[in-house]
Formats: C-alpha cells, structure tokens, sequence
C-alpha cells in the first residue's frame, strides 16, 4: 500500500550513491505515475460499506430532535448514528482543547458541524438516507466578530469552558490572548521622525488539497478496529480516536494510506471517528470518501486576521518601534487557534530589529467555520501585514523598500520581541539583495514582431479582455520568518526504528517511522539520511503506522529536521552496534579497529583513511541490528502570559521574494508574470524537492493574494463558495515563473546544518504580490485577497 | 444497467451499474481502476481526466452509460499506449493495453496486507517518466490527469511551446508543486520525444 524502497537505478554501485544532498527521486513516483499509489480514497475492502455525514445547514442553532426512523428503513441503509449512540463516556475530541464533540449534542455551532452518520452499501444510498433523516432546528444568535463576540451578553460558545487558557482570557469567546512587551514604546515613539499606521484584513483560505478527507476503517475479531488514513499525525489521531471509541489505544491500530496534500488541513481529525463508530456499530468495512463541497465543511481552515499595525521610524530609516494588534477569527472550536496565537504574536514584528515593541494577538470563538492548521500558521497573516507596513514607511520616508529592509533587517545575534537571541545564520538583507539583483522579466511579452497580441501573455488570458490597453506593470518586495518546530515549550520529539541485516549478500536497511508523507518528500529524505549514515545503497522504507513510536505531526516545516534527526540518530546508533560487533569478532584481525574512526561506506567498514576493514556481510552474518529510538531538538520555553517574554522558538526559516505583475487596471484583472524566491535552507538534502517546496510554497501564497478565499455571509455565518467553481486555486495559467535562489547557511544545532522548508515562502510571497499591485496601481489595498472591485473601485 | 466499452484496449463489461454513476465511478469502484482520481467531482479539477473516443474529458463529468461502445484510456494505460503509438499498432484492437485482471492487483485492498512496491521495472510511457525525473510529482493525486491531459498533448503537438503548455495543463489544478516542475517534465518528454535529450 505505502510505498517503499527506491528505483533500481539509484541503488546500483558499490559507492554509497543516493545520500543527503542529492537530488534523488522519490521512492513512490512510479507508483504515482502508474495510478497504483492507493491513497485513501483508493481503499477498498470486500464486503465495505459507505459511510455518509449529515451536516448542520445552520451555523448556530438549538437541535429540538432528531428523527432517524425513516432514513433506517431505507434499503441497503446498516445504521444510522447520531450523538446518542456515542459509545464512550468521552463525546468531544480535539487537537489541544477537546471542544468539538463527535457528532453535535443538543446544539450545532458552525455551518456543516456533523450532526449524524449513515452506513450504506452504495454511496448515493447513504446520501439519499442522510437527506431523510429529520432534525429539527431552532436557530440561535450569531458571533461573527470581535465586536458581536465580546459585546455583553454575546452568546457564549463554549459555557463553563475550563481549559487551560480560559483563566488568562479576558473574555470566554476569546480562545487564547499573547500579550508581547518589549523595551519601552513610548520612548521610541517620542524618537520617531516618521510614523505610519495601517488596518489590515487577511481573507479566510482553505488548504485546497487535492486527496479528499478519506478512510476505511475494518473492524477486527478482538473488538477493535483497523483505520486506514490519510492523516498529519497518526499518534495524535489515535490519542483523540480511542477515547471517543471507548478502547484502548492498542485496539485502535492506525496505518497511514497515501495522503493527497495536507498544508495543515488534516491536523485535526475529519472522518476518523465517524468511520470506525460505523465500523464498530455494523461489523463491517466502511470507507468515507467526502467530495470537494463536504471538504470544505470537513478541515478547518486558515484563520482570516484583522490587523492593525503601527510602525515608526527615525528619518534616516531606523525603526524606533512597533505596536501591533491581531485579531484572529478561530471560528467554532479551538483546533490549533493557542499555537497560531503563539506564531502571529512571537513573529509579528517581522525579521526586523525593533528593540521596543508592543503586541497583542487573539483569537475568538465564533460561529463560523473554524480555523487551525495551514502552511505558515499565524505567521502568514502577520506578515502580509507588516510588509505593506515597510512599504508604507519607505514611501513615508522616501526610502527604497529595499533599502529600509535591509537596513532594518535581522541577523544573527539579533534579539525578537520575545528576548529569544536568534543563534543561527539569519541573511535576511542578502535574501532581499538577492531577488532584487535578479534581471527583471522583459516588459510586453505578450506583443509579437508584426503579429497579433498572444493574450495568454496578458491579464485575463484566453477570455481576450486586451491586447496589452490599459496594462500596467508594478514590482514588489517582501521577506518574513517563519518557526520551524513546535514551540513554546511543546515536547517535540519524533522515533525512528531502524534495521540493518544482511540479505543475499547485500546490506539493507529498513527504516520504520510513523511520518506522515503527506507529499512533501520525507521518505525520500529518509532513504538518503540512511544511506549516508549506513553506507548501504538498498534502503526500504516501512510503510507509516502506529506500530512505531510518534513521529509528530508532518507540520511547522519540521519532519526534516525531527524525523529526519530520529532516523539519523537511529541510524547512528546502529552503526556503533555494527562496530561494536566488528571489533568483537574481527578487532583481533587489524589494530585498526581499536585505534581508527571507523564509517560505514559501500557496504563496508572503512577507516576514515579509507582503508577497506570489512564488509558488513562479515560483520553482521545472519545477525540483524535493529533499534527503535527517540530524538528531540533543543528544548523551548512558553511566553510568558503576561510580557510574552520567553525562548519559545528552536529554529527560523527566512525567504524573500520579489514579484512583477502586470495589472489591466479598467477590468481589475491581474497577472503575475514572475516570482523569484531566495530562501535559505541551511543544507539542501535533497536540492529537487526543496526548490519543489519552495515553489509550491510560493504559489499558495499568490493565491490567497489575488484569488483564493472562503468567503462567509456575515448575516448567515454560512459559507458561500464550498466549490472548485467558487473557491479558486491558481491554475498553471495563474501561475509564473518561480525562480529560486537557495541559500546554504548551516544551523549548528541542526541535523546537517538544515533549515525547515515548507512554510517560509508562503509567507513573502502574498505580500510581495500585493506590493507589486500597488506599485502598479497605486492603490492602498488594505486586504487579501485582491478582487477586481478593489482595482476598479467598481 | 450494463455498461460495455473499450478500458485501455480491452473489451469490458460492467455490471449493476446504477444509472446516476459516473464513469469515473464505474471506473474505480467496479473496474478496480483507481488511477483516474476523485478529487472534485464537478469537472473543476481534472484530476479524472481520461481519454474518450481519444478526446481527454472530466470522467466524473461522463454518465457511466455515455461509454457505451466507446473507447476510454486511463493512467493505467498509458505505458500501453505509448508502447503502442511507437510501434504503430492499432490500440482499439485489444493488441496491447493492460488487462483488467493485470490492473486489479494494482487494487488497495488492506486484507493483502499493506506490504509495499515500488514499482519498479514498470515500463512507463515517457511523459510518466519525465514527471519522475523533473520532480513533477509531489502528493501525485493531480498526477493521472495531468499525464493523460499531456500526453494527449503531446501527441498532437510534438514541440509544444510554454504557452501551449499551459494552456493545455489549464484544466488540472495541482496544489503541491506551483506547476513550474510540471513544465519542466512535459518539456523534457517533448525534447526525449523528439530525440534532442536522451534518457
């Protein structure tokens, strides 16, 4: 099911081929290219039925009852769930707080809050059966924002809450609140020569990954049950799982099926419960499969902001200080809100030095749709902010944006608002230099010697809107920071078993991890931290479960660095077994063994002068050295409640882009005709998959700059665009050219010095679109996404 | 209802066909065909792209009984029918393509055990390899409709330019990769095609 091993051709030689640093190719791209990859929606089991969600239509409503009767008397339907027939004295799961319950209790809090289950032996059975199940709603008030959230006498969404945030709230709809004070503001403020404020909105975007919410869960003879997944983080499931399901643990066995994209998406659970209560209930297989418009009801989405920043500076560029406000909208449950908290205030200053800073970060319960989890976390929305800040400030000063970046910007030895001293390389002004010293991209490309205009060079493309009348060009700049890790103190540790024996000859390791290959390419990385540590070229990958030890979650951009640091660990460790053994059994043969730094390379044991010791046949024999092992980076710190104060971060990740666009300014139609990126990644592992990283990372960040957001009635609370008709994604006709500078400047606390990569560039490159949209037109543009209206004033 | 047509250059049958099912649900609930994948449903995504009659369409946008006698190429059959283009042989014959019976042990069935294969020595059809090598693939669900929307492509533009590209590709939204690797793979599949690059 999960694939494993890795192409023929990589393995081959008796050098170690295929290690950290090459751009090998990925152990399951033939079984991607074939059709053969099962992900999760692939699954299938004899005998399996469907598994069906039937979702509030209200946002905020009392339920009155719930009918079930006729929707069970429908041919081929197995049961019919709803919250009653919950099994367990547990009813609500959870990602930090356990607010969500299982299916709605009594009341519903969000547009498409699961309400009951079906189980049918043809998908469209269970549909049909779900839309004749009767609940009977009344309808309660709404919380749709700060003001209705915490005016007096707001409806409260979760009474009597007792997590441990709830103390330090000032208001129950307020999820978590992180105050940050730094140096004295006031001061600062008294030496500001220049000093410019903004309002910012950041829309709500949906991860939009391609692989739908899917599973099947096999009931098994012990009373257990089997759930195959697409999923995050397979032991953070199953801690929420079980308990629902009223079963241990270990009766709950998880195994990872092939995952479709996840960007944050599938950090909280969607199907997993649901499918195994209607495995459980009937005694059969049940796979649920959502379609793209229950997707959307099914993850939560990226948290749309309000922001208001100040930012002032001496004349000769130097900022004095910062105060800034962020106001996340957490929705219905608190999912990731804490932690997003965290980011957006810890990094809210930007990659800047600014000694004397003020910030406070939220976020609310509300009744719309609720929000974690995606690419970037918190971090996104502070930046986008604070880089039309550093525009606005330059124009102010009469400044190059360049320039005032650069000269404000961070590096190593400089200290964040929260006292934490950043210890590893931190080129943010050389990032900037580098995509600003990049040729610009020719101007009219669209026009051809003597011929016809090629409209797909220009905005609006084939729907022929111009022929280059009324385009303009503008460039913009921006650069951020992002965490990489869990932070603020969170036991970040991941497992690897490794295994190492001797078959036919040949040496092969088996590395067994609970890693989450979501698409990113940690299993590929995987085989070439075995390779270079082991020296053996065959490396099998064992599919991903919940046999092994956590991994964490494949999120903040850290499978690398922990499950790439656990599997290196581990390999280590194997090694000095392998040695060990080779000094007991061979040490006699040659001084070398006592005396010479031994590696293992090519099958063999060397001395570091390269003389061949033995080869891992004579070694090993029939033995097999195998370890399962726990690896942590540095330990972090929380923020203090109160000043924010704390080292809550263990690594950082910079990129910078610079982006071109070119605006038809009578129709409000962008095109963005290039977006360079330099970033830098500490040491490459595999350089292929990090630039793919890079530009992926890249193109979710235009998206939400000029066309992607879940748009929500205000009135309703209800969202409108659940579709790939309604909610648009670029398109490889959106999409530019991404040229991207890697940097290599090693972190030493790192494995191999390397730097988390996936989240960075979707930081910079949405406000470095926006930056170039406004140099084009001229225009404030206060919030993302931009829509043609707020081009056209229309 | 039956349903009989023609699935990588095999006469097939399929049987208790629901009249509301989509071809792209025949095709991996009864065939055992899951490669063409289900990301949307509504024809926005082209992640189901399969070749009809040789015209690449949405197959969740295709009743089932629209494929009545007709002819449909999925990911599964794309090795089959570039081996085929090359030696110029008449793929709706059943020459060549891959049996359903050769398919179905593609099928995830968690009770075989989740036991792993990499695939390797699968012959592939260049464009399938090209999409390995540029590092066009990263989750891979958009993969299938992306390969069988660029080898028809492809095989009716040997030398597309990037403008062609693009705009063929523009029907299959990718989230993971930004597009520019796809790029880079149809790229080399047209310059290997053509002979200018090697393997």
């Amino acid at each position: 099911m999960t694939a494993t091993g890795v192409p023929g051709h990589l393995t081959q030689g008796s050098a170690t081929r295929g290690g950290i640093g090459e751009s090998t190719l990925r152990p399951d791209g033939t079984l991607k290219v074939t059709g053969e990859f099962a992900y999760a929606s692939d699954m299938w089991h004899e005998d399996m039925l469907w598994g069906h969600t039937l979702r509030s239509p209200h946002a905020h409503a009392r339920i009155v009852s719930v009918d079930t009767g006729e929707a069970l008397a429908q041919a081929g339907v197995y049961a019919v769930l709803t919250h009653d027939d919950l099994p367990a004295e547990v009813k609500n799961y959870g990602l930090e707080i356990q607010d969500t319950p299982a299916l709605a209790h009594g009341r519903v809090r969000h547009h498409g809050e699961p309400v009951a289950l079906v189980a049918a032996d043809h998908p469209e059975t269970a549909r049909r059966a779900a839309a004749k199940i009767k609940v009977v709603y009344e309808e309660l008030p709404l919380v749709t924002d700060e003001a209705s959230a915490t005016a007096p006498g707001a409806p409260l969404l979760h009474e009597g809450r007792d997590d441990h945030h709830a103390a330090h709230t000032p208001h129950p709809n307020i999820v978590h609140r992180q105050p940050i004070v730094h140096g004295d503001v006031a001061a600062g403020r008294a030496r500001a020569d220049v000093v410019v404020t903004g309002e910012y909105v950041f829309g709500m975007q949906d991860q939009a990954f391609l692989g739908p919410e899917s599973g099947l869960a096999v009931p098994a003879e012990d009373g257990g049950v089997d759930l195959y997944v697409a999923t995050q983080w397979l032991h953070a499931d199953l801690r929420q799982i079980a308990p629902v399901l009223g079963l241990p643990e270990e009766k709950v066995r998880m195994t990872l099926s092939g995952v479709g994209g996840a960007f944050g998406g599938r950090e909280d659970l969607s199907m997993q419960i649901h499918a195994c209560l209607l495995a459980l209930r009937t005694g059969k297989p049940v796979k649920m499969v959502y379609n793209r418009f229950e997707s959307f009801f099914g993850h939560v989405h990226r948290h749309p902001a309000k922001l208001h920043y100040e930012h002032g500076a001496t004349r000769d560029g130097k900022l004095t200080h910062l105060v800034c406000r962020i106001v996340l909208d957490g929705g219905a449950y608190a999912s990731s809100s804490p932690a997003v908290v965290g980011n957006a205030a810890s990094l809210g200053a930007g990659p800047y030095v600014i000694d004397n800073v003020e910030i406070e970060t939220l976020a609310l319960y509300t009744n719309n749709p609720p929000c974690g989890a995606m690419r970037g976390f918190g971090a996104v929305q502070a930046c986008f902010a604070y880089e039309a800040q550093m525009d606005k400030l330059a124009a102010a000063l009469g400044m190059d944006p360049v320039e005032l970046r650069q000269l404000n910007a961070m590096e190593q030895g400089s200290v964040l608002p929260t006292g934490q001293s950043v210890d590893s390389p931190a080129p943010v002004a050389e990032l900037l230099r580098r995509v600003k010293a990049r040729p610009l991209p020719p101007e009219r490309q669209w026009e051809s010697a003597g011929g016809p205009a090629d409209v797909r060079a220009l905005p609006g493309g084939l729907s022929n809107t111009t022929h280059g009348e009324g385009v303009v060009r503008g460039v913009g700049y921006a650069v951020g920071i992002k965490n990489v890790g869990f932070s603020e103190g969170f036991d970040d540790y991941s497992t690897a078993r490794v295994r190492l024996q001797v078959a036919g000859g040949e040496p092969v390791a088996v590395v067994h991890t609970a890693m989450a290959e979501v698409g990113q390419g940690g299993i590929t990385v995987h085989a070439q931290i075995a390779r270079t540590e082991l020296g053996v070229s065959q490396v099998t990958i064992h599919p991903a479960d919940t046999q092994v030890g956590s991994a964490g979650s494949t999120s903040a951009s850290r499978q690398t660095y922990v499950t790439g640091g656990a599997v290196k660990h581990a390999c280590e460790a194997v090694r000095e077994k392998v040695l060990e053994r080779g000094r007991a059994k061979l040490g006699t043969y040659h001084p070398a063994w006592a005396t010479a730094e031994l590696l293992l390379e090519g099958g063999k044991v060397v001395t570091d002068g390269g003389e061949v010791l033995a080869s891992l046949a004579e070694v090993l024999g029939d033995e097999v050295v195998d370890l399962e092992l726990e690896w942590r980076h540095r330990p972090t710190e929380p923020f203090d409640l109160r000043t924010g104060q704390g080292n809550g971060h263990v690594q950082y990740s910079f990129a910078a882009h610079r982006a071109v666009v070119e605006v038809d300014t009578e129709l409000g139609l962008v095109k963005v005709v290039e977006l360079a990126c330099a970033q830098d990644v500490g040491k490459a592992l595999n350089p292929l998959s990090v630039v793919g990283q890079i530009q992926g990372g890249s193109t979710q960040g235009l998206g939400v700059a000029v066309m992607e957001e879940i748009v929500v009635d205000p009135a309703t609370a209800k969202v409108r665009n659940p579709s790939f008709t309604d909610y648009l994604i670029p398109t490889i006709l959106d999409t530019p050219t991404i040229p991207v500078d890697v940097l290599e400047l090693a972190d030493d606390h790192a494995p191999y010095g390397l730097r988390g990569v996936g989240e960075a560039p979707t930081l910079s490159s949405t406000p470095a679109v926006l930056a170039a949209i406004r140099a084009a037109t001229g225009l404030e543009l206060n919030r993302t996404p931009v829509r043609p209206e707020h081009l056209t004033g229309s | 209802m039956r349903v009989n047509f023609t699935v990588n250059g095999r006469r097939q049958e399929a049987d208790d066909v629901w009249e509301g099912e989509s071809l792209l649900y025949v095709l991996r609930e009864r065939m055992g065909l899951p490669g063409s994948k289900n990301a949307c449903e509504q024809g926005e995504c082209g992640s189901c792209t399969v070749r009809l009659d040789g015209v690449p369409v949405c197959s969740c946008l295709v009743a089932a009984g629209q494929a009545q006698d007709r002819d449909i190429v999925t990911v599964e059959g794309l090795a089959a029918l570039a081996a085929c283009r090359t030696e110029g042989g008449d793929c709706a014959s059943g020459a060549c393509g891959t049996g359903l019976d050769e398919a179905r042990q593609w099928r995830a069935d968690p009770a075989r055990g989740t036991d792993s294969q990499t695939g390797e020595g699968t012959e592939l059809s260049p464009v399938q390899q090209a999409f390995i090598d540029a590092g066009a693939v990263q989750c891979g669900f958009c993969t299938p409709g992306l390969l069988v929307a660029a080898d028809e492509m492809l095989e009716a533009n040997p030398s597309p330019s990037d403008a062609d590209i693009r705009e063929a590709l523009s029907g299959n939204l990718c989230r993971c990769t930004g597009y520019e690797k796809i790029l880079d793979a149809v790229r080399l599949a047209a310059a290997r095609q053509e002979g200018t690059v090697s393997r």
